[in-house]
């Protein structure tokens, strides 16, 4: 059995309320975190090597540090809970089952960037797990662990939660001050980065709920402890919402560092594919990371076991490695189509592009009105290596990440997968059928796509 | 603070922005800008058409920067080195820009009143291609009634949101802005046709496509067609200068517009009854010619240099032909009295 972090307790009966969560020892961090200096706080969670959960992986304790204390301004932190990643349902999971860890680790967090006003801004789809928190402050308030003068310390914190209108581009750390200002949700240039000038021009830190959920256990126990869990500069548990072909999809909390193919095969995890079907194809980390074909997922290029860490799945750079993310494992069978999937990617980038700048404004619609060609069978030749050059020149000209994330799986799918592309140029009767690889896998009409030598 | 573009070194104070470097030094080095507007607070950084590759971040710390960026926002730093035309990477970027903002722009030049005088056909003559790749249908949105001076064309519209920072910093409040996203985002009113602001007008002047365009100069004239002058007037509105540009068609003032430099931004904002309601010689001071930069179209008509005499050698030409021609093209041999049957003109 792995070790739990998050998860622990989950399975405790009425942990959602604020009695049991306090029986079962909550609140114990921030009882420790009030005697301590928020220096020594931060100093824990950077001896932790906690990363960023969200997707981009920048070190928690080191983005803690960068947050100006010294212009006097007050400080905030923001909880993203803006969890919108096709693929990620993690944050969902603990905010819905064990909301008073979030709140837990959001009052630890504060204390240690002296912030007396926090926010968890989550997405207006998850309208039922914003109840639910809201219920959770509200216990938190009356138990005296928000308010003015917590538990006696002379520290005082109000945390409020905030619902976004149903935004993947608000889950960008700019875009979700915007949006907590009442703006429209358009990321902002930088710099100036939020630890200088972040929500209401005053240093603010963005992290998402799983770091902040991190928290409250480093302090608990020690930053050395948790940096004993993992390999290398990936510390601790990650939580993946594992799903596709699988047979038991959900979310699973890992020790970072456990094999891929232990995650997909081991009964404690997913427990092997969801049908005799082969393994084709895997999206390790939502969405927006390049996708591995079969034979990059258990091994990488110079033949090393992939593990579950940040470092062994982007091994290889893009040419043949991919993300860690934010843990949206997605496992596809020989059946998935991946230029439908593709497809469908590129349709929910084109859709929540925040149409500020022009390559991601134009580019997202451009790639999906191709990629909807190509797969119902109008494709032509030259349209491959159109997406390629569209996707080229969408990464890094944009403002925010959105654009990089829209070609990248683009980028991969062509890459690891051309003669998939091809096979629906030529062959677009073949096609036609939306299930097209489920009684003709592509692995039966590879050949027809062969190059041919004479 | 010492720059360096494209191999041209100036002296520039601190908080001065690579554009604005450029601009000062001038010529092929300053990159083309859709939305940065230097007389507006907050604009720049969305069309990405300024893109730069700063290859040395500044004497303190010289690491190139990974990325090119958007020369309108970043701030120069000392030492700095960037390359702007000079740089492969940035010509293939704007290049690529370009592109983007022509796939759903539709090509409808020859019936825009921006024509002749549009960034877009600028930034597409210097970094556009001939032929398109772009095989699927335009993107289109209804059209609307935003007000009844001005006339918005959404389908040309580029969103670079010049617009909504005029109504914003010019106007006391603000009536229009961004809907949707994406593809999709537009500029609209809330309420239809609100827009009715003393100094809405500027929208037009601001926008760098025929997206806003004047409804008292729609269809009048190409505006090669018309001449330029500079001209002013006493303006009793607060915050007008009364300084003008007078487009004239002969001897009616056909359109007003504020006074724009070669970078294409006005001067000075001028309010709605100089632009739309004093359309008359006698309101204005003329002070002379406007005179517009080297290669614009506007020059072709221009009437400060002398104009060789045209002469057509057709006549000529015909003569050595068959009669019947002559009969066909010569104005001379043309009855003007007579009806196309034939018939005579009643007197």
């Amino acid at each position: 059995m792995g070790r739990k972090i998050l998860l622990d307790k989950i399975n405790v009966p009425g942990i959602k309320s604020y009695e049991v969560y306090r029986r079962e020892g909550g609140y114990a961090s921030v009882e420790k975190a009030l005697k301590m200096t928020p220096e020594a706080i931060i100093e824990e969670v950077k001896t932790s090597g906690l990363r960023g959960r969200g997707g981009a992986g920048f070190p928690v304790g080191m983005k803690w540090s960068f947050i100006d204390k010294k212009s006097g301004k007050p400080r905030h932190l923001v909880c993203n809970a803006d969890e919108s990643e096709p693929g990620t349902f993690k944050d969902r999971y603990l905010m819905e089952y064990i909301p008073h860890l979030l709140i837990e680790g959001m009052i630890t967090s504060s204390i240690a960037l002296e912030a007396n006003l926090s926010y968890i801004y989550i997405r207006g789809e998850y309208m039922w797990v914003f109840k639910t928190l809201e219920r959770a402050i509200k216990e938190a308030y009356a138990a005296g662990w928000l308010g003015k003068n917590i538990q006696g310390s002379g520290y005082d914190l109000d945390l409020h939660v905030h619902c976004g209108a149903g935004a993947y581009i608000c889950g960008e750390e700019t875009a979700l001050i915007e949006s907590l200002e009442g703006k429209r949700g358009n990321p902002r240039l930088k710099p100036p980065f939020p630890a200088i000038s972040g929500l209401w021009a005053n240093p603010t830190v963005v992290n998402n709920v799983e770091s902040i959920a991190a928290v409250p256990w480093i302090i608990n126990n020690s930053g050395a402890d948790y940096a004993a869990i993992g390999i290398g500069r990936s510390t601790g548990t990650k939580l993946i919402s594992a799903s596709g072909n699988i047979k038991k999809p959900g979310v699973y909390e890992i020790e970072l560092g456990i094999s891929v193919e232990e995650f997909i095969n081991s009964d404690e995890y997913c427990g092997g594919m969801e049908t005799d079907r082969p393994l084709k194809a895997l999206v390790p980390g939502g969405s927006s990371v390049p996708i591995l074909p079969a034979h990059l997922i258990y091994k990488t290029a110079n033949g090393d076991d992939r593990l579950m860490t940040y470092e062994s799945l982007s091994d290889g750079g893009f040419a043949t490695g991919s993300m860690l993310g934010s843990g949206g494992f997605i496992v596809y069978d020989d059946r998935a189509c991946i230029v439908r999937n593709t497809w469908n990617f590129a349709r929910f980038y084109h859709h929540e592009s925040c149409g500020q700048c022009t390559p991601c404004r134009e580019g997202t619609g451009w790639l999906e009105k191709v990629l909807w060609r190509i797969e119902n069978g109008q494709g032509r030749e030259e349209d491959i290596e159109l997406l390629w050059s569209i996707q080229s020149k969408i990464e890094g000209n944009t403002i925010c990440p959105l654009g990089d994330a829209a070609s990248w799986p683009v980028a991969a799918a062509i890459r690891h997968f051309r003669e998939e592309f091809e096979y629906h140029v030529r062959f677009p009767e073949k096609i036609k059928n939306r299930d097209h690889f489920t009684h003709e896998p592509f692995d039966k009409v590879r050949h027809l796509v062969a190059p041919q030598n004479v | 603070m010492k720059v360096t573009i494209d191999g041209h070194e100036i002296e520039v104070e601190a908080g001065t922005t690579i554009l604005q470097a450029a601009r000062m030094i001038g010529g092929d080095v300053v990159p083309p800008a859709m939305c940065y507007y230097s007389k507006l607070k907050g604009t720049g950084g969305k069309c990405r058409c300024c893109l730069v590759e700063v290859t040395k971040g500044s004497d303190a710390n010289p690491t190139p920067m990974p990325k090119l960026v958007a020369s309108c926002v970043t701030g120069c730093m000392d030492g700095m080195e960037v390359n702007s035309k000079s740089s492969e990477r940035v010509t293939e970027a704007r290049k690529a820009v370009t592109e983007f903002l022509l796939i759903n722009h539709p090509l409808d030049c020859p019936v825009c009143d921006q024509a002749g005088e549009c960034d877009l056909q600028n930034l597409s003559f210097e970094h556009g291609k001939a032929q398109t790749r772009f095989i699927e249908e335009k993107r289109t949105f209804e059209p609307e009634n935003i007000g009844d001076k001005i006339q918005l064309h959404m389908n040309r519209c580029i969103l670079c949101q010049r617009c909504v920072q005029v109504a914003e910093q010019l106007t006391d409040y603000r009536v229009h802005g961004v809907l949707n996203r994406g593809d999709h985002a537009q500029i609209s009113t809330m309420v239809s046709a609100a827009i009715d602001n003393e100094f809405s007008g500027n929208m037009i002047d601001v926008c760098p496509v025929g997206a806003l365009t004047d409804k008292t100069f729609r269809f009048k004239s190409r505006v090669w067609f018309n001449k330029p002058f500079n001209a002013h007037r006493e303006c009793t509105t607060p915050g007008c200068c009364g300084k003008v540009t007078v487009w004239m068609f002969g001897n009616e003032i056909q359109r007003v517009t504020a006074r724009k430099d070669e970078f294409h931004e006005v001067e000075d904002f001028i309010c709605n009854t100089c632009r739309y309601d004093k359309k008359e010689v006698s309101d204005w001071t003329i002070e002379g010619p406007r005179k517009f930069e080297k290669d614009s179209v506007i020059n072709v008509n221009n009437y400060t240099r002398k104009m060789d005499k045209v002469v057509i050698n057709t006549e000529k030409g015909i003569l050595m032909g068959r009669d019947e021609d002559r009969k066909k093209i010569s104005m001379a041999d043309i009855d003007y009295n007579e009806k196309i049957d034939g018939t005579q003109v009643k007197k």
